[in-house]
């Protein structure tokens, strides 16, 4: 089957993120499609390329990314909660005249009409939040 | 009450109330973005989430945007399917006369007709 994943825990906040990404990895384990993953709510903190969390815990960011390079699963952020929360890809950093980078591919920043895409295109659309 | 639904028709639950957090105003823009995209949206008020439809809801006092115009703005986008849980108004010692719109107040078993009948529900 097709699916996709909403996710809106932030991460280490929430059993959400944690779940999520176990949840993907049995997915794609038992040769099930997941097509994407949209972040929203605080769950947009998930792409935040400056985590930096203990070595002996579980780097989300990373696994977010590998899985999304593993098995071509799109990260989706929704542009309108990330912008309010401090993340910003290159391009939003620029127009909004920041200096730094918040979030960088594989996750990409897009907005909500992506969701609703998803959630029509896919057989299953899984929502994980806190 | 429709019992028919296409496959892409959206039902979005908004449970928590307008101020405190930011999971209705969220949720209300998720709502607004699906029916731009020109799905069917119906939206079900649920628990605590029952209060953003009370009369006079003012902005926040922290400087939030309040969602009473978004709310008023929902006949705008064919947002015309407006539930509220029964119990959820009950629980809190109100009645539909209270709210700002008219919806339609449902039962438990009805409330489970409407969730079996969506394939495609966001909760927030």
């Amino acid at each position: 089957m097709r699916y996709a994943i909403l996710l809106m825990g932030a991460p280490y906040s929430d059993q959400a993120s944690h779940s999520a990404l176990r949840f993907a990895r049995a997915l794609v384990a038992r040769g099930h499609r997941l097509e994407a993953v949209f972040f929203y709510h605080d769950g947009v903190y998930n792409a935040a390329r400056l985590a930096a969390p203990p070595q002996d815990e579980p780097h989300l960011v990373d696994a977010w990314a590998a899985l999304a390079n593993e098995h071509r699963v799109a990260l989706q952020v929704c542009i309108a909660a990330a912008l309010r929360r401090g993340l910003l890809d290159e391009r939003e950093a620029v127009r909004h005249g920041k200096d730094g980078v918040s979030v960088e591919a594989p996750f990409e920043l897009t907005g909500l009409g992506q969701l609703v895409d998803i959630g029509t295109r896919c057989d299953r659309l899984v929502t994980f939040g806190p | 009450m429709q019992e028919h639904h296409d496959d892409s028709d959206l039902l979005v639950i908004l449970r928590h109330a307008p101020h405190g957090s930011s999971w209705l105003r969220e949720g209300l823009d998720a709502a607004l973005v699906a029916a731009a995209f020109g799905r069917r949206v119906s939206l079900l008020f649920m628990g605590e989430g029952v209060t953003a439809l009370l009369r006079g809801q003012q902005l926040g006092p922290l400087g939030q945007k309040g969602t009473a115009a978004t709310l008023e703005m929902l006949e705008m986008y064919d947002i015309e399917t407006l539930l509220v849980e029964e119990q959820g108004l009950s629980r809190l010692g109100l009645s539909s006369d209270e709210l700002m719109l008219e919806v339609e107040c449902l039962s438990p078993s009805a409330l489970a007709r409407v969730l079996s009948g969506h394939r495609l529900v966001l909760t927030f």
